[in-house]
């Protein structure tokens, strides 16, 4: 038989499709059912929030963040705050770097249950996404009791936190702390050693160190292939040098490993949240430095100059020293990291976020060669990509 | 913290003499201002010496100051896991120089270049790929450019006639709002008739 040139197949996958995990479109070339080439279309969610945030006061431009990465908002406004602190030079009173920690290790729980469990969902499994959903909600409700909002929380403020924890909410968290191990074993139950789940997750995305740092690889996507690497260990922001909590790698820098680090994470995550507990002291969450923190709305109507203050705050807003910062913290995905330039006036000249995911799914191409179509989904959920962040 | 910082800002200068124009250490971090045609080689530097090993480039990103000549600055910001340290290299550059593209340098520069083209039409040359990456298809013009309107200029919307997603110019009911914040005894002097009489008696 003659032998015949078989053309290469190019496909679309997305912009709406279940495993695409939001508004991802990739042109795939495919050489039978093995991928040869991966071009992802990113912007689709593109919104503009940095050149909306030039155009806000350094308040107004917080909330942006919690629509980044809506997976775990408050990691993301955490950046924004510190980058914003480090310019004004402000120091946050020890109760309110306690409650940052909480609410952070918080993210990473919301984060991590999603991200398992849709990984699961993306190669077959539906039974995890469903519980852990239902734990999800808890914990929105636990950022709703503190901030009012379970997504967009606006809770971080440069200087601290906008409120203290409501009454009852330290048992009502600690309670769920008890319970939630169980939920983490009964989902590794069905999916750790799962021989679907395993077949479609091990040795599938292998990355080299080299080749991680190379793509600019952070978070679990590092750790995943044995690098150490966390910055609240490393670059301690908050109170996170006073916690103590194990960072777990991987070996192979598989699917597979990627998966066991998160789950690893959602522990020693319980771990820092009860620790929190423990050692958090009184006073106030917030600095009282009356000319960037706004007074409270009882002080408010109390006082001539509070009066002043708040009205100021609240419509000019402070200014910030001219100059430049970037502030990174560890967000659930990776290093979310934050370049502010200031020049001097109410709102930020420059406002550059730097987002894991962005970097994570630039490797999707260098990822997928070489491997079966199906295997693309299993990465691109491996991956833990938000469009919220990516697209900014 | 800040002495390792400018020892190390310096060991880099030692190191390019020529080219590496300002070392600066501010808020705890390390800035390198380097001329534009040595920054393939610096990079390089940074990624291999012994002392440096910045393996991680974090970010590259566009600041637009139209009232320069040179109206861009392209920052890059760089994390060294050994080391446990950061640096930021910034050069300058206008609307036709192109930058040299370090994508062969870290492989993670290829989108952020794009994007920094996207943005700001910085121009880099020997890049592999130089699409835009996040605005639409068909878009014009550079967003993030301090010249750029925050609104944009097209809108869309779905025409039933036509039955397909038309692009029309904004037109908006009511404009952005910007205030003057200013307190009156720090903003703008307003020169009012009859003010010259004050000077002249002085």
């Amino acid at each position: 038989m003659a032998e015949v040139q078989i053309k290469n197949y190019t496909m679309n996958f997305g912009p709406q499709h279940p495993a695409a995990h939001g508004v991802l479109r990739l042109v795939m070339e495919l050489d039978g059912e093995v991928c040869d080439r991966l071009d992802p279309h990113i912007g689709l969610l593109h919104r503009g929030t940095e050149k909306l945030i030039e155009h806000k006061t350094y308040l107004q431009a917080m909330p942006y963040f919690d629509r980044l990465d809506y997976v775990a908002p408050m990691n993301q406004e955490h950046a924004f705050v510190l980058a914003v602190e480090k310019l004004l030079g402000l120091e946050v009173p020890e109760r309110g770097q306690y409650v940052r920690v909480l609410f952070d290790e918080i993210g990473r729980l919301l984060n991590h249950l999603l991200n398992v469990t849709t990984q699961a969902m993306d190669v077959g499994a539906i039974t995890p996404t469903l519980w852990g959903f239902e734990e999800r909600e808890t914990l929105m409700e636990f950022y709703e009791a503190a901030s009012g909002a379970r997504l967009h929380a606006a809770y971080y403020r440069p200087g601290g936190v906008h409120q203290d924890l409501p009454r009852g909410l330290d048992e009502r968290i600690l309670a769920w702390c008890e319970r939630f191990p169980q939920v983490i074993d009964d989902m590794e139950g069905l999916l750790t050693e799962n021989r679907i789940f395993r077949q479609r997750n091990v040795d599938i995305g292998i990355v080299s160190t080299e080749d991680a740092m190379d793509w600019g690889f952070t978070g679990v996507m590092l750790r995943g292939c044995g690098v150490p690497w966390d910055l609240r260990k490393s670059q301690p922001y908050v109170a996170y040098e006073k916690m103590d909590f194990d960072i777990p790698v991987g070996k192979n820098g598989d699917c597979f490993d990627r998966y066991l680090c998160r789950i690893e994470e959602m522990r020693q995550s319980l771990r820092i949240v009860k620790q929190c507990f423990e050692e958090m002291p009184d006073g106030p969450v917030s600095s009282v430095d009356r000319k960037i923190v706004p007074p409270s709305r009882g002080e408010m109507k109390q006082s001539m100059e509070a009066l002043i203050h708040h009205f100021k705050l609240y419509t000019e807003g402070f200014h910030v020293p001219e100059g430049e910062a970037y502030a990174a913290v560890e967000a659930p995905k990776g290093e979310f990291g934050v370049y502010l330039v200031s020049d001097g006036g109410n709102k930020p000249y420059r406002c550059k976020i730097s987002a894991p995911g962005f970097r994570h799914l630039q490797a999707s191409d260098f990822l997928s060669r070489g491997h079966l179509l199906a295997d693309t989904v299993a990465i691109i959920g491996s991956l833990d990509v938000v469009f919220g962040e990516i697209d900014r | 913290m800040d002495e390792a910082l400018s020892d190390l800002g310096d060991h880099i200068a030692a190191a390019f003499p020529n080219d590496v124009t300002r070392t600066d250490v501010a808020l705890g971090e390390l800035t390198i201002e380097a001329r534009s045609d040595a920054l393939v080689k610096l990079l390089t530097f940074l990624r291999d010496d012994q002392n440096c090993q910045f393996k991680l480039l974090v970010d590259v990103c566009g600041v637009d100051h139209p009232d320069r000549p040179q109206r861009f600055d392209v920052v890059y910001h760089l994390l060294s896991p050994r080391h446990n340290q950061r640096v930021r290299v910034r050069v300058l550059t206008d609307e036709q120089t192109p930058v040299p593209s370090v994508t062969g340098v870290f492989k993670s520069a290829g989108w952020f270049e794009r994007e920094a083209w996207d943005m700001y039409g910085i121009m880099f040359s020997g890049h592999p790929d130089l699409r835009r990456l996040l605005t639409d298809y068909g878009f014009e013009g550079h967003p993030l450019r301090k010249d750029f309107p925050l609104t944009g200029h097209v809108e869309v919307r779905y025409d039933d006639e036509q039955k397909r997603v038309v692009y029309e110019p904004v037109s908006l009911v009511q404009d952005f709002r910007r205030f003057d914040f200013m307190s009156p005894w720090e903003s703008a002097e307003y020169i009012l008739p009859g003010d010259e009489k004050s000077q002249e008696q002085s």
